[in-house]
C-alpha cells in the first residue's frame, strides 16, 4: 500500500503522545524535558508532512519547523539551566518537590 | 521513488523512531533514555528525508542529534544520582497520565482517519528546497528569523546566568 | 396691554415670583435681613397683584366656570404616560390664588415685626417664600401629578417651618410628627393617583372629568376605591380624623407660620384637592358619604376637644381642624360652593385670629396659657378688637364673614338630606361660639394678671391684621343669599341653583352662635358659674376632652405594641434568617475556597494532566453531541 499523509500524521501523533506521557508521568525534570523534545519533534513531522502532501507549492511548513527547532534549542538550553540551578539549590531534580507555587 | 522501497523505509524509520521514543519514556535509567532520545532524533531525521526535506534532516541531526542530545547528556551527568538504575522514576499520576495520553492518541487518530486532506498547489522541485527556504527566511520571514536569532542569544545568556547561579553574578 | 388678560395668560408667574425670592434670599441675601424681608414682600406682593389680575380676568369670563383655562407644556412622555406642567385657571383656582397670595403677603409683612431680631430671620423668609411657591403651584396644577409634587413641597415647607426652632425638642418632635402623619395620607393619595393613571391613562383634571362619568357607571366599586384612596391624602393634609393629631402640635412653629400654613392655606390644600377632583367623588355616592361623615365627625370631635384646652394657639388649632371638617362635610354633601366659600372666609378670620394670638404671644414673651393672661384689652386695644372681630366672624354673627359661609354649609347639609349631619354641625357651631368666646373672655377681658407686662404690637403687625379684619367683616357679603352673581355663581360645580333662603337654618345658627357666646360670658366673663366646679361635675367628659380623647396615647400604644413588636419580630428575622442566609453564603464561599485550594497543588504536571484531560473530555463531548459537532472536530479542512 502507498504511504500517504495519514501515515505520517499517525506517526507524529504517536510520537506526540509518547512525549505527552513522558511529560505527565516522569518525576525527573530532565526526563520531562526529553518528553517535551519528543512532542516538538512530532510537531515538526506534522509540519513537514503537511508541507509535502497538502501545501506542496511552498516551503512554509519547513520554514516553520526551522523556527520550531530554534525555539526547541533555546527551550532545552534554558530548561536545563533551570534544572541545574534548582539542583544546586535542592540537590534534587525531582519535580514532585517543586511545589512552591502552592497556596 | 519506488513505492515499495518508500514504504519499507517509512516503516523502518517509523519503527525505529517510535520504539526509541518508547524507550525514552519507559526505560528506568535516565542515561539510557537520553541515548534512546538521540536515536529517535535520528529516526526523525530519516523521516525528513522521506518527506523531501533534506536540509531539515541535516539540521535535525546537527541540532537535535548533536547539540540537544549532548546538552541532555550534560544535564544528566551534572545531576547524577547515586543509583542510576532507578534514575527515571514515574510519579504518582502515572496511571492517569497513561490513560490521558492513550485517550488523546485515540481521539487524534480518530480525527485524522476521518479527515480527508486535499492537496493544494503544484509540487515544487525538492532539489531547490534550500534555495526556497533561504529566500523565504531572508524574505517574507526575515523579521521572525531575526527575532529567532535574538531569542537564541537571549536564551544563551539566560542559560549561562541561570546555570552559573545568581549569587556569584 | 390689558393687565388682567396678561395675568390670566401668565398665571404661572404667580408661583414663580416667590420662588425667585426664595432663591435670592437663600443664596444672595443670606445675611441681609432688611433686604431679604423686603424682597420677599415685594415679590409676593407682585404675585398678589397678578392674582388680582387673574381674578379680574376670570370675572369677565363666565365661560371659565365650565371650561377652565388650561395652558401647559409637555414635561416628559413615555408610552402610556404623558406628564404636563402648566396652569389651570377657573374661578376656584382664581379664588385660591387670591386668598393664598394675599395671606402670604400679609403674613410676610407681619413677620417683619414678629420675627424682628430672630437669629434665623432670613431663613424664615426663605422658607415662607418657598412655601408660597409650593402652595400657589399646587393651586394652578393642571394634573394630579403636578399637584402631588407641590403637595409634597408644601408638606416639606410645613416640616421646615414647624421645626423652625429646631433647638427646641418639642418643635423637632412636632415637625417629625407632622411630616410622618401627613405622609400616611400622602401614601394613600399616591396609591389613588396610580390607580387613576392605570385606569384612565391620564392625570389631567379636565380629561379625567370627561372620562369619569362613563367609567363610574361601569365600575362603581373601583371608582369608590379610587375616590377613598385619593381622599386619604386630604385626611392627612387637612387634619381630618383620625390623622388630625399633627395639626395641634404644629403650633410649635412661629405664629405667622401657624396663620399662613396651618390655618389659611396648606391645611386647606386637602379641601382644595377634593374640590379639584370633585368629579371623581361626585360619581361615587359612597365616597361622598365617607367624606361627609368624616368631615362632620371631625368638626364635632375637634370642637369638643377645643372646649377645654388652655393654650391659645392650641384652641385655635383645634378650631381649625373643626372648621376644616366643616369644609369637608360641605364637599361631602355635594356643595362645592359652600365649601370653597367657607375656605375663603375661614382663611380671613382664622388667619386674623392667629395673627392676633401671635401679637399676644409676642407681647407676653411666651405665655401661652389663656388663664395666665386676662385683661389684655387695656394694654392691647387693637389686638383685642381684631380678636373680637375674628370671634364674631367664626361664631357666626351676621353680617360677619363666617356667618354667611357657615350658614351656606348648614343649609346645604340640610337641603341634601343629611339631617343628622345638620344637627351635628349646628351643635358644633354652638360649641365653636362657646370655646372661642371662652378664649377671648378669659384672655382679653377680666382681671389683669399683674405678672404680665403686655404692650401693643408695632404697625407692621397691626397693618396685616387690619386688612384681614376688614375682610373678616365684609368678606362674606360676596356670597349672601341675596347677592346676584355672587360667590355661588362663580365658584360652583355643575348647574347653578339658587336655593331659597331658609330662615330656620339662618335663625337657628345665629341663635346657637349667640347662645354659645352668652354661655361663655356667663361662665368665663361674668363668672356666674364656677368653671372648675363645672369641670369636676363633668368629670370623665372633661378629662376626655382635655386629654384629646387619648388619641395620642392610643397612637403611642399602637406604635409601642404593634409597630415596635413587628419591628422586633422583623429584627429577629433579620438577624436569624436574612443574616443567617448571608452568613451562610459567606461561610459557603469560605468553605468551598478552602476545599478548592487543594486543587492548587503547585505540581505543574498535575495542571498539564488536567489540561489534557479536559481537551479529551471536550473532544469526547463534541464527538457524542452529534454529526455536526463531530464534523467540526475532524473536518476542519473542508
Amino acid at each position: 500500500m502507498t504511504i500517504g499523509l495519514t501515515h505520517f500524521l499517525l506517526l507524529g501523533t504517536a510520537l506526540f503522545c509518547l512525549g505527552l506521557y513522558g511529560l505527565l508521568s516522569k518525576r525527573n525534570a530532565i526526563a520531562i524535558l526529553m518528553g517535551i523534545e519528543l512532542m516538538l519533534n512530532a510537531v515538526n513531522i506534522n509540519l513537514i508532512a503537511f508541507n509535502k502532501y497538502v501545501a506542496a507549492g511552498s516551503y512554509t511548513g519547513q520554514v516553520f519547523s526551522v523556527f520550531v527547532i530554534v525555539v526547541a534549542a533555546a527551550e532545552v538550553a534554558v530548561g536545563l539551566a533551570l534544572v541545574l540551578a534548582i539542583y544546586k539549590d535542592r540537590l534534587s531534580t525531582n519535580v514532585d518537590d517543586l511545589d512552591w507555587l502552592k497556596w | 521513488m519506488n513505492d515499495f522501497i518508500f514504504a519499507a523505509a517509512f516503516y523502518g524509520l517509523a519503527g525505529m523512531t517510535i520504539l526509541s521514543a518508547a524507550g525514552v519514556v519507559f526505560l528506568k535509567d535516565i542515561v539510557h533514555s537520553a541515548l534512546m532520545l538521540a536515536l529517535s532524533f535520528i529516526g526523525v531525521a530519516g523521516l525528513y528525508v522521506l518527506l523531501n526535506a533534506d536540509f531539515l534532516a541535516a539540521v535535525q541531526i546537527l541540532v537535535y542529534g548533536g547539540a540537544v542530545a549532548i546538552l541532555i547528556a550534560f544535564g544528566v551527568m551534572l545531576t547524577r544520582r547515586r543509583n542510576m538504575k532507578e534514575s527515571n522514576p514515574n510519579n504518582r499520576w502515572v496511571i492517569y497520565a497513561s490513560f490521558v495520553s492513550a485517550a488523546f492518541f485515540a481521539i487524534c487518530g480518530w480525527a485524522l482517519m476521518g479527515t480527508d486532506f486535499k492537496p493544494v498547489g503544484q509540487q515544487v522541485n525538492p532539489e531547490a528546497a534550500v534555495e526556497g527556504l533561504a529566500s523565504l527566511l531572508l524574505g517574507d520571514y526575515v523579521v521572525a528569523f531575526e527575532s529567532a536569532a535574538v531569542l537564541l542569544l537571549v536564551a544563551l545568556v539566560g542559560a549561562i546566568i541561570l546555570a552559573k547561579g545568581a549569587k556569584e553574578a | 396691554m390689558d393687565f388682567a388678560l396678561f395675568s390670566l395668560n401668565n398665571a404661572w408667574l404667580i408661583p414663580l415670583l416667590p420662588f425667585m425670592a426664595f432663591v435670592l434670599i437663600a443664596f444672595v441675601f443670606k445675611n441681609m435681613e432688611k433686604t431679604a424681608s423686603t424682597t420677599a414682600i415685594l415679590f409676593s406682593g407682585t404675585s398678589f397683584l397678578i392674582a388680582l389680575g387673574v381674578v379680574t380676568a376670570v370675572l369677565q369670563r363666565p365661560e371659565l366656570i365650565e371650561n377652565p383655562f388650561v395652558k401647559e407644556v409637555r414635561w416628559f412622555s413615555m408610552p402610556g404616560l404623558h406628564i404636563t406642567m402648566g396652569q389651570l385657571i377657573d374661578p376656584v383656582a382664581a379664588m385660591m390664588l387670591f386668598v393664598v397670595s394675599l395671606v402670604a403677603t400679609l403674613v410676610m409683612i407681619y413677620s417683619t415685626g414678629y420675627m424682628h431680631g430672630d437669629p434665623g430671620y432670613t431663613r424664615f423668609f426663605a422658607y415662607l417664600c418657598l412655601f408660597a411657591t409650593s402652595m400657589l403651584g399646587l393651586v394652578i396644577a393642571t394634573n394630579l401629578l403636578q399637584m402631588f409634587i407641590f403637595w409634597e413641597l408644601v408638606g416639606l415647607c410645613s416640616y421646615l417651618l414647624i421645626g423652625y426652632y429646631y433647638f427646641k425638642d418639642s418643635a423637632r418632635e412636632a415637625a417629625k410628627k407632622a411630616f410622618m402623619t401627613t405622609r400616611i395620607g400622602d401614601f394613600g393619595l399616591l396609591l389613588g393617583i396610580m390607580f387613576l393613571q392605570l385606569n384612565f391613562g391620564t392625570l389631567e383634571f379636565t380629561e379625567l372629568a370627561d372620562k369619569l362619568p362613563a367609567f363610574a357607571v361601569a365600575h362603581p366599586a373601583l371608582v369608590t376605591l379610587m375616590g377613598i384612596l385619593v381622599f386619604i391624602g386630604p385626611i392627612g393634609k387637612s387634619g381630618q380624623f383620625p390623622l388630625h393629631v399633627w395639626l395641634p402640635d404644629a403650633m410649635e412653629g412661629p405664629t405667622p407660620v401657624s396663620a399662613l400654613i396651618h390655618a389659611a392655606t396648606m391645611v386647606v390644600a386637602g379641601v382644595y384637592l377634593v374640590a379639584r377632583a370633585f368629579t371623581l367623588f361626585e360619581v361615587s355616592p359612597e365616597a361622598m358619604h365617607v367624606i361627609a361623615y368624616i368631615g362632620g365627625f371631625t368638626a364635632f370631635f375637634a370642637a369638643s376637644i377645643a372646649l377645654t384646652q388652655r393654650e391659645m394657639k392650641r384652641i385655635l388649632a383645634y378650631s381649625t381642624v373643626s372648621q376644616l371638617g366643616y369644609m369637608m362635610m360641605a364637599l361631602g354633601v355635594g356643595s362645592l360652593t359652600a365649601s370653597m366659600f367657607h375656605l375663603m372666609t375661614h382663611a380671613f378670620f382664622k388667619a386674623l385670629m392667629f395673627l392676633a394670638a401671635g401679637s399676644v404671644l409676642h407681647a407676653l414673651h411666651g405665655t401661652t396659657d389663656i388663664f395666665e393672661m386676662g385683661g389684655l384689652k387695656k394694654k392691647m386695644p387693637y389686638t383685642t378688637a381684631f380678636m373680637c372681630i375674628g370671634l364674631v366672624a367664626i361664631a357666626g354673627v351676621p353680617p360677619f364673614a363666617g356667618f354667611w359661609s357657615k350658614d351656606e354649609i348648614l343649609l346645604m347639609t340640610k337641603l341634601h338630606g343629611f339631617t343628622d349631619l345638620y344637627y351635628l354641625a349646628s351643635l358644633t357651631a354652638f360649641m365653636t361660639a362657646f370655646y372661642m368666646s371662652r378664649m377671648v373672655f378669659t384672655a382679653f377681658f377680666g382681671k389683669e394678671n399683674p405678672h404680665n407686662h403686655p404692650h401693643e404690637s408695632p404697625w407692621s403687625m397691626l397693618f396685616p391684621m387690619s386688612v384681614l379684619a376688614v375682610l373678616a367683616c365684609v368678606g362674606g357679603l360676596v356670597g349672601t343669599p341675596w347677592t346676584e352673581h355672587g360667590f355661588g355663581y362663580w365658584v360652583r360645580y355643575g348647574e347653578l341653583h339658587h336655593p331659597e333662603v331658609d330662615w330656620t337654618v339662618m335663625g337657628g345658627s345665629v341663635l346657637l352662635g349667640l347662645a354659645g357666646m352668652s354661655l361663655a360670658w356667663i361662665i368665663y366673663g361674668a363668672k356666674l358659674i364656677d368653671a372648675n366646679k363645672l369641670a369636676r361635675r363633668a368629670g370623665f367628659l372633661h378629662t376626655l376632652s382635655y386629654r384629646k380623647f387619648f388619641i395620642d396615647e392610643i397612637y403611642q400604644w399602637i406604635n409601642k405594641v404593634i409597630v415596635d413588636g413587628t419591628g422586633r419580630f422583623l429584627y429577629w428575622i433579620d438577624i436569624h434568617v436574612v443574616d443567617g442566609f448571608i452568613d451562610g453564603l459567606a461561610d459557603g464561599t469560605d468553605w468551598s475556597g478552602k476545599m478548592l485550594r487543594r486543587v492548587q497543588t503547585g505540581q505543574v504536571q498535575v495542571y498539564a494532566l488536567i489540561f489534557f484531560a479536559a481537551v479529551v473530555f471536550i473532544a469526547v463531548i463534541m464527538g457524542l453531541m452529534g454529526e455536526s459537532s463531530a464534523m467540526a472536530l475532524i473536518g476542519g479542512g473542508k
